[in-house]
């Protein structure tokens, strides 16, 4: 096994003691095969403890390493090394605040997560005793890529539209309203579709496209968004020229 | 222990110049100017023509000028930007199912390209270019 010599420009900010954030050096022996993450490790076991930072699977499914790197919304658990030079800049997620270091403040993400209703809204109440509800494999397709997502907000700091509008509710939420408005089991669209059609739901969206550009599974919020948005523009159109269907 | 999170300035003029994605992005958004341009330019056509033979004449001749042939090309260049940026994204808006998948995101932008082809043809016919 190789070792390289990296060094670690980490963005540091401990609220305590720092009135902005500053740049703060490690130089850290790497192993060849090793991610961003580990080598934040290392520095967290060996050169510095304070240093903080979210992380919990190192597998890309837990969502909480996500960190600019080298300027990029990136997992830290699936940069590799092999991949970067041998110096390499991580700073915590763009678009949103620093609450320490590396780990940014969530409140408004998880919030607007939930405005969205993220969670089936059954068409008509079913008793247990009636049985499961079936889908067929089509149906499952519809949504399938929409419950990907792993709320990592990548998606979050990639968005220029977020980064000005910050009450946009933004890619992630979107997309997972869209994967239960297409679910066959849930009634809940109108619902949603208070917050989804709203001004700070899909209508802010300029359709950049680089939230699906960073997106780690692949899930294009982008794409949930420009649906959502025509589905909204046949219902406009529908409710003024069918005005009986709205009774 | 009081929070005090900090937040970023954000760089409110200046933020598309940061990344190749931002500025295409912007490039994009900037061709539609152009395209709104070269319309005018095409709704004042219209008006000459209505004003009869002499004034279709000086029009046609305004048009022959090297700015305005520079500005068509510009304009062909960013039209052309434009109209293929929207071609490749229309899979994500336009999912088309098919059996248990979706028809192949690449039938779709082909299709268009197809479409585009077709229709500049018969233009190009109907001008008596070809
Ligand atoms: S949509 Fe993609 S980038 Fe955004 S939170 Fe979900 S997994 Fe992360």
């Amino acid at each position: 096994m190789s070792l390289r010599q990296i060094e670690l420009e980490v963005l540091r900010y401990d609220p305590e003691q720092d009135d902005e954030p500053r740049f703060q050096k490690y130089s850290v022996p790497c192993q060849e095969e090793w991610v961003v993450l580990d080598a934040l490790n290392y520095v967290k076991d060996n050169l510095d403890g304070s240093l903080s930072y979210r992380w919990s699977c190192h597998m890309a499914v837990c969502g909480s390493c996500g960190m600019m790197i080298d300027g990029e919304p990136t997992l830290s658990c699936k940069a590799f090394l092999r991949d970067y030079g041998s110096k390499i800049r991580v700073e915590p997620l763009a678009n949103f605040p620093i609450e320490r270091d590396l780990v940014v403040v969530l409140d408004d993400f998880m919030s607007k997560l939930k405005r969205v209703k993220p969670y089936l809204i059954p068409k008509q109440h079913k008793p247990i005793a009636d049985g499961e509800y079936r889908q067929t494999p089509r149906q499952l397709k519809l949504y399938k890529q929409y419950t990907l997502c792993i709320n990592c907000t990548l998606c979050y700091a990639a968005c220029p539209q977020f980064a000005l509008i910050p009450d946009f509710i933004g890619p992630a939420a979107l997309a997972l309203a869209h994967r239960y408005n297409l679910d066959s089991r849930d009634g809940g669209r109108a619902e949603r579709q208070e917050e989804v059609a709203s001004h700070e739901g899909i209508w802010e969206c300029s359709f950049v496209g680089a939230c699906s550009e960073v997106c780690p599974k692949s899930v294009d919020p982008a794409g949930a968004i420009q649906q959502m948005k025509i589905a909204s523009t046949v219902d406009w159109y529908l409710e003024r020229l069918m005005p009986w269907r709205n009774k | 222990m009081s929070r005090k999170p900090y937040v970023r300035p954000v760089a409110r003029t200046t933020w598309w110049l940061s990344k190749g994605r931002y500025v295409r992005y912007m490039a994009r958004e900037v061709s539609s100017l152009l395209i709104a341009i070269y319309l005018m330019v095409l709704i004042i056509g219209l008006m000459r023509l209505s004003q009869g033979p002499a004034a279709w004449q000086e029009y046609m001749e305004s048009l022959a000028s090297p700015v305005a042939v520079l500005f068509h090309l510009i304009a062909f260049g960013f039209t052309t930007y434009h109209a293929t940026c929207w071609f490749n994204v229309t899979p994500k808006a336009m999912r088309i199912p098919s059996g248990d998948d979706f028809v192949p995101g690449r039938l779709i932008i082909l299709a268009h390209y197809a479409i585009w082809g077709v229709v500049s043809l018969i233009i190009l016919v109907i001008a008596g270019v070809l």
